[in-house]
């Protein structure tokens, strides 16, 4: 099973990758505890690759592909991960009032029919909390558009999560690490339940694109 | 096998010195250049239909029949003719009229046009481009082949006993190229007819050219229309030369950086690595050229873009010199070669132009 996670963070290291890496480590591992429990009557053991894309490597790579319209081999690369995933973590670092531009940018890339009906885990960091509800009013509509199911809960770590403990630092909601675990949890969930799980992909490219039968063109005309 | 060149019809300014040549010397540029083409030894010319600044051909069958009262021998084409925002109709008539003129040294290429706006203002809608582009051939198609027409359809209002004008010189039509980049509805569509395939490869990896071109090929078999390798294939090229390669490099380098299309993007060296596009020794297009051959099969027609992005109608004369006596004879000579029996050499040629080289 292919677990991708895209981290937009620009510094390195960087607290966008942080979080990225916290949410992959927890639903790889929830992905591997689910095939190990699971009642089956022949054992499958679940191998769960995760393949983490590092915008800030691709930055001149998504501006030339913007410009040309075609990717460069890296980006080319990448966004072929992103379609074959069976499930995706998203994590951008909130820059005003929104996910970057630079995260925009892949997603604007990334084909239209490319993600429907991937699961996606929306993630984000900044500067304070009063900008979390960017997840759901920026990053979930842009995923509803691709088609891709969210997962109820995304994650947003302000600066101040990395140091508390326990309950969230407004002292309602769960600690950073309970929610990366819910998240994760609900991901690992979506993907297990996944039909035609860890085959994504498959056949996708045989080297002949498909087509529509010329007479279903026509037909398509009459009606 | 057909060596020619194709022209966008861009005005662009040189930007080596920010001169921007009027739409009249534009256009008098590109005849020159098909006039050129035809003394160097190429053998199609194309244009392109735009209908939009700063592009200068928005009639086609005006410049081309211009340029077919200059010429013997030079095959006149378009790349593309707007098969969603023309009348079918019209194309019919224009395109046989050109025919007569010509003597039958015409054939032409539908696209579909990618300026959302031009849509609108030929009263179309571009989000119905792939079905405009079925229905309005078909209608095309009927009107070359089928003397008295009765035609309903979608996009424009039904005919009752239309019979196109002029008909077909001698009743048979221009031969038809479809120009896709990455729709394999239009692939589909030249397979179904069995016309012939082309991929405008210059903007693109080889690699998406291969899979449209397979399953064009692929899909010309399944309709019947010969093997797989003999379907018509027609593909782009680019190339900027000079005998020393570093001094092709050094003067093209501005026009690519500022080039429309691409400039201001990748650098020349990705470029040339990543697409069709050459700059350098005639002996590296030649190569070049020659590797497409790997990557698509033998095909019967290659174009050239050779004057663009600003580049001086001088520059480009010289280029096609190059071209003509340096790279294409070679070409020719090697293509023919490698070419295994029964594949076709080029597009089927007009009765009436072969009926002139044996008079």
């Amino acid at each position: 099973m292919k677990l991708v996670v895209v981290s937009a963070g620009l510094s390195s290291p960087s607290s966008t990758r942080l979080l990225a890496d916290r949410l992959a480590a927890s639903a790889a591992g929830r992905l591997r505890q689910a095939g190990a429990t699971a009642e089956i009557e022949v054992e499958v053991e679940v191998e769960v690759e995760v393949e983490v894309v590092e915008l800030r490597d691709l930055a001149l790579d998504i501006a030339k592909h913007l410009v040309t319209g075609f990717p460069p081999p890296a980006l080319g690369a990448a966004l072929g991960a992103v379609a074959d995933a069976d499930g995706l973590i998203a994590v951008t670092p909130v820059f005003n009032a929104s996910y970057s531009g630079l995260f925009k940018s892949f997603f604007d890339l990334v084909d239209p029919d490319a993600l429907t009906g991937t699961p996606v885990l929306l993630a984000a960091t900044g500067g304070t909390a009063r900008h979390s509800l960017v997840l759901d009013h920026a990053l979930r509509p842009l995923f509803a558009h691709l088609r891709a199911p969210t997962v109820p809960t995304a994650v947003y770590a302000a600066s101040e999560d990395w140091g508390s403990r326990g309950p969230g630092a407004d002292g309602h909601a769960d600690g950073l690490a309970a929610r990366i675990d819910r998240a994760a949890g609900e991901l690992a969930g979506l993907m297990a339940a996944r039909p035609g799980m860890g085959t994504a992909g498959a056949g996708r490219d045989n080297g002949i694109p498909d087509v529509v039968p010329f007479e279903q063109q026509l037909a398509r005309l009459g009606g | 096998m057909q060596f020619g060149i194709f022209t966008v019809g861009d005005v662009t300014p040189d930007p080596t010195n920010g001169r921007t040549p009027s739409e009249h010397e534009r256009i008098k540029a590109m005849v020159t250049l098909a006039l050129k083409a035809e003394e160097v030894g190429l053998d199609v010319f194309a244009t392109g239909e735009h209908h939009n600044p700063p592009f200068v051909p928005s009639s086609p069958t005006t410049m081309l029949g211009y340029v077919a009262a200059r010429t013997e021998r030079l095959v006149l084409s378009t790349s593309t003719t707007l098969i969603t925002t023309n009348d079918p109709v019209k194309i019919a008539e224009d395109y046989a009229m050109l025919q007569h003129l010509a003597d039958g040294r015409v054939d032409l290429m539908m696209g579909r046009g990618n300026t959302g706006p031009v849509y609108p203002w030929f009263g179309q809608d571009i989000r119905q481009g792939i079905p405009l582009a079925i229905e309005n051939y078909g209608l095309l198609h009927k009107l070359w082949r089928t003397e008295v027409v009765d035609w309903e359809g979608h996009f424009r209002t039904p005919l009752q006993g239309f019979t196109s004008t002029p008909r077909p010189l001698d009743g048979v039509p221009p031969f038809v190229w479809h120009g896709s980049i990455r729709s394999p509805e239009i692939a589909e569509q030249a397979a179904y007819y069995g016309d012939g395939f082309f991929h405008n490869n210059i903007f693109w990896p080889q690699e998406h050219t291969r899979k449209m071109v397979g399953l064009y090929r692929q899909r010309y078999a399944h309709y019947g229309h010969g093997a797989p390798e003999q379907a018509i294939v027609g593909l782009g090229g680019q190339v900027f030369m000079r005998h020393n390669s570093q001094d092709a490099v050094r003067e093209f380098r501005p026009y690519f950086d500022n080039a429309p299309v691409y400039g201001h993007g990748p650098s020349l060296e990705e470029f040339t690595e990543q697409t069709p596009l050459t700059v350098g020794s005639p002996q590296q297009v030649i190569e070049r050229t020659l590797g497409f051959r790997e990557t698509v099969g033998d095909y019967q027609r290659q174009l050239f873009l050779m004057d663009h992005a600003g580049l001086p109608l001088k520059t480009v004369l010289e280029q096609l010199d190059l071209l003509g006596e340096e790279v294409v004879p070679v070409l020719r000579k090697e293509f023919a070669s490698l070419r295994p029996a029964g594949v076709p050499e080029t597009a089927p040629a007009h009765p009436a132009t072969t009926r002139k080289e044996s008079a």
